[in-house]
């Protein structure tokens, strides 16, 4: 059998059967589907409760005129009852209690007394009645004070609202829904996850090496494997488990993903949708119309968008980017944990070899910003930096050549950075007692084996 | 034919030289010490021999042809610094290193269990490594090394870190491996377990090989011609009786015998000293001494300091 084989198996099944490895693998995604979903499922239920409110209207302007919403309920009170409703909220059945001066026209302010710290649904309906009610009778004065009978009208034709809708030409000339905001989201959860893929998977190796040199078991192996065997192995190993997370948690977003789909958007809306879809691709003019019919809610429009983005290609090409990724930074970091003997000694040698990483961090947050930028160009371009800003970008679309000459670099460099870290490494997990110069690692590349 | 030949093996690392023109001969059935202060090659050697670096020249040959990769299966190594995975467990990992060195699951399986029952480890097998105390750790490392019935042994300071008993245990079972066809290479500094245990011996010092021989010539070479003789009589009756072939280092006169050590400046024969004494003194006990191992190895060490 292979060694390469048996070392690579050990690497993946002493990792993947570790109960931390399937508590992380499972639970993440779980944490992050909270994370998501529980404050509005929270902010959901919150809405469905009954604020009653007492309001004294010193002003007299509103008595019957508040509109009473899914959380609050107005209730109008006598000035006599005031003060035996303000004494005793932390009792009585009112959720606040709200005061409308009487110069309300004036001042602009009212007060809303209240036990707890009023919620922000019941806070914003008052806002939102007031101030149309107060619009609206300001207006009403307004036009019979100036005469011109169709103010109303005019006035209500010079409000505009754009809403900018993009639409992503794709080769075949059909046109896409796109979003930014998504682009965004997915370009910065991909390139980070690359991020903290290579830097934890790459630090494992870096571990296991270490390990291998410290416990002394490297020279029991390389006397039966050779030495870039054990790198490989080891590596690859690892990448297979990083790989196994992966796909763990592309099966479990997509399960938590379809199921919160149902739990929020009924289906009469999606076949709505589905309908105004397929006229959209056909006649754009009526698909105006019908979409200012049924005004999709935001939730039903995210999942709109979302199902326009190419799920496919990004996994995929995830999946070439971490791999390249990971085998460039963990064979450099499995050189360097070969050449020193402690932890102290490895901080030396680590920081070049993280600075890019942490760098193409800094750059993520610009070019998600500004995709289509010279920086963002080249840091998709340079092999250190082009696993995670190169991800970043392709959700907003890049050209099919950019991101093959962008993975030529990135694997020819790879393949580099093995050989130089084979070499290295060959002699390194041998060396023990004094801490290597860089010119020594150096002069390590030119050793006969 | 010699079963492991290395011809004018010399290596060096940058501006180190570990090895300098070394030929060894190890024979079929062999134990062979192969000794030298730290730092002086050892390690060097065993590597090459392990195939784990390769020389800068010189050629290393097994069975008569030059090594080969695969040769690896029929070479154990035990390192002095051995350790394995600490929190894998023990089974799973004297499993995984059979299967580096080639055996097949089962195969492995196999020989394991009869390891496992013949040291009384069974109770092991599922135990992390880290549970086991060092010397139990040892006797794992030790049946990895031999599980694959290799042609050639390899073993640097294997009694490091057993207790005498254990120590005892595996010398059996060293010399056991021998009987069984097994050719053995032994570095140590232990001298006593050299004299014990090899049949050959190469001193290595500072990359070269200053010594090479069977134990027994090795020592013959180094006697000094100095016997201990203890005996009843008269001193300068016996003194007179040697002449001036005698140079005496030490002399005890007690009530009931008379203690000697002398060296013999005419290194014939011993046999003519023997008679000149027993002309007039009746012996009691009379011997020549042979240097120890450890003796040999300060005297050509330190001899070797010394030159240019």
């Amino acid at each position: 059998m292979n060694k390469t084989w048996i070392i690579f198996k050990r690497e993946y099944l002493t990792r993947v059967k570790k109960k931390s490895f399937l508590l992380l693998t499972l639970l993440t995604p779980l944490l992050f589907a909270g994370i998501m979903f529980l404050p509005a499922y929270l902010a959901n239920r919150e809405s469905q409760e009954e604020h009653k409110v007492a309001v004294l209207d010193r002003s007299a302007l509103f008595l019957g005129e508040l509109n009473d919403s899914k959380s609050t309920n107005f209730h109008f009170i006598q000035q006599e009852e005031f003060d035996d409703v303000k004494d005793n909220l932390k009792d009585n059945e009112y959720y606040a209690l709200l005061e409308i001066p009487e110069n309300i026209i004036s001042a602009n302010r009212v007060i809303v007394y209240s036990h707890k710290q009023i919620n922000l649904d019941v806070k914003n309906h008052i806002d939102d009645e007031l101030e149309g009610n107060l619009e609206n009778k300001k207006r009403t004065e307004l036009i019979e004070r100036v005469g011109v009978p169709d103010l109303e009208e005019q006035l209500n034709n010079t409000r505009t609202s754009i809403s900018v809708e993009t639409i992503k030409l794709t080769e075949d000339g059909k046109g896409k829904k796109g979003s930014t905001e998504i682009a965004m989201g997915i370009g910065f959860a991909a390139g980070f996850l690359i991020y903290m893929f290579v830097f934890i998977y790459g630090s494992m190796v870096m571990r296991g090496v270490t390990e291998e040199k410290q416990n002394r078991i490297v020279e029991i192996i390389i006397s039966s494997a050779k030495p870039i065997q054990l790198m490989m192995g080891k590596i690859i190993g690892l990448a297979a488990v990083g790989l196994t997370q992966f796909l763990i948690w592309v099966i479990l977003m997509g399960g938590i993903f379809i199921g919160a789909k149902s739990m929020f958007i009924d289906e009469d809306a999606m076949q709505q949708m589905a309908q105004s879809q397929s006229v959209m691709m056909s006649n754009n003019e009526a698909t105006a119309q019908i979409m200012e019919n049924i005004e999709p809610d935001k939730i039903q429009q995210f999942y709109e968008q979302i199902q326009g983005i190419n799920f496919t290609q990004i996994i995929f090409l995830f999946l070439v980017y971490f791999l390249l990724g990971y085998l460039l930074y963990s064979s450099l970091m499995a050189a360097v944990a070969s050449a020193v003997d402690s932890e102290e000694d490895m901080n030396q040698f680590m920081i070049p070899i993280t600075v890019p990483l942490i760098a193409a961090i800094i750059i993520l947050t610009n070019v998600i910003k500004n995709p289509e930028g010279s920086l963002a160009f080249w840091a998709s371009h340079i092999p250190f930096t082009s696993p995670i800003i190169m991800m970043v970008r392709i959700p907003f679309g890049v050209p099919w050549y950019e991101i093959l000459i962008s993975i030529a670099i990135l694997a020819a460099s790879t393949f580099g950075a093995i050989w130089m870290a084979a070499k290295i490494y060959r002699t390194g997990i041998l060396m023990y007692g004094k801490k290597p110069s860089w010119k020594e690692l150096g002069k390590w590349l030119t050793y006969k084996s | 034919m010699d079963f492991f030949n290395i011809e004018n093996v010399s290596k060096s690392f940058s501006k180190h030289q570990a090895l300098t023109d070394v030929s060894i001969n190890i024979k079929q059935g062999q134990v062979f010490g192969l000794l030298g202060p730290n730092g002086a090659g050892k390690t060097t050697l065993i590597r090459i021999i392990n195939q784990i670096t390769a020389p800068d020249t010189g050629k290393v040959y097994f069975e008569g042809r030059p090594l080969r990769p695969n040769d690896i299966h029929q070479i154990g190594y035990l390192p002095e610094e051995r350790g394995l995975y600490k929190k894998m467990k023990v089974g799973e990992q004297a499993l995984y290193l059979a299967q580096l060195k080639g055996l097949s699951r089962r195969d492995a399986l196999k020989k394991l269990k009869y390891w496992f029952e013949k040291f009384e480890i069974q109770a092991w097998w599922d135990k992390k490594l880290m549970e086991l105390s060092k010397g139990m750790q040892q006797k794992v490392q030790f049946i990895c090394t031999v599980l694959h019935e290799p042609k050639l042994l390899i073993f640097d300071e294997p009694f490091s870190g057993f207790d005498p008993i254990n120590a005892n245990l595996l010398k059996h079972e060293i010399l056991k491996l021998r009987d069984d066809g097994a050719t053995i290479i032994f570095s140590t500094h232990n001298m006593g377990s050299v004299e014990e245990t090899c049949d050959h011996i190469a001193l290595i010092h500072k990359s070269k090989k200053i010594l090479d021989g069977n134990i027994f010539d090795v020592k013959e070479k180094h006697k000094t011609n100095t016997y201990d003789v203890v005996y009843k009589g008269e001193f300068e009756a016996l003194q007179r009786n040697l002449g001036a072939e005698y140079e005496i280092i030490t002399h005890n006169e007690s009530e009931r015998v008379n203690e000697l050590t002398m060296k013999y400046l005419n290194s014939d024969s011993h046999n003519d000293l023997l008679m000149k004494i027993a002309k007039n003194a009746q012996v009691v006990s009379y011997s020549e001494r042979i240097p120890s191992m450890n003796e040999v190895f300060i005297q050509e060490v330190e001899s070797n300091n010394l030159k240019p």
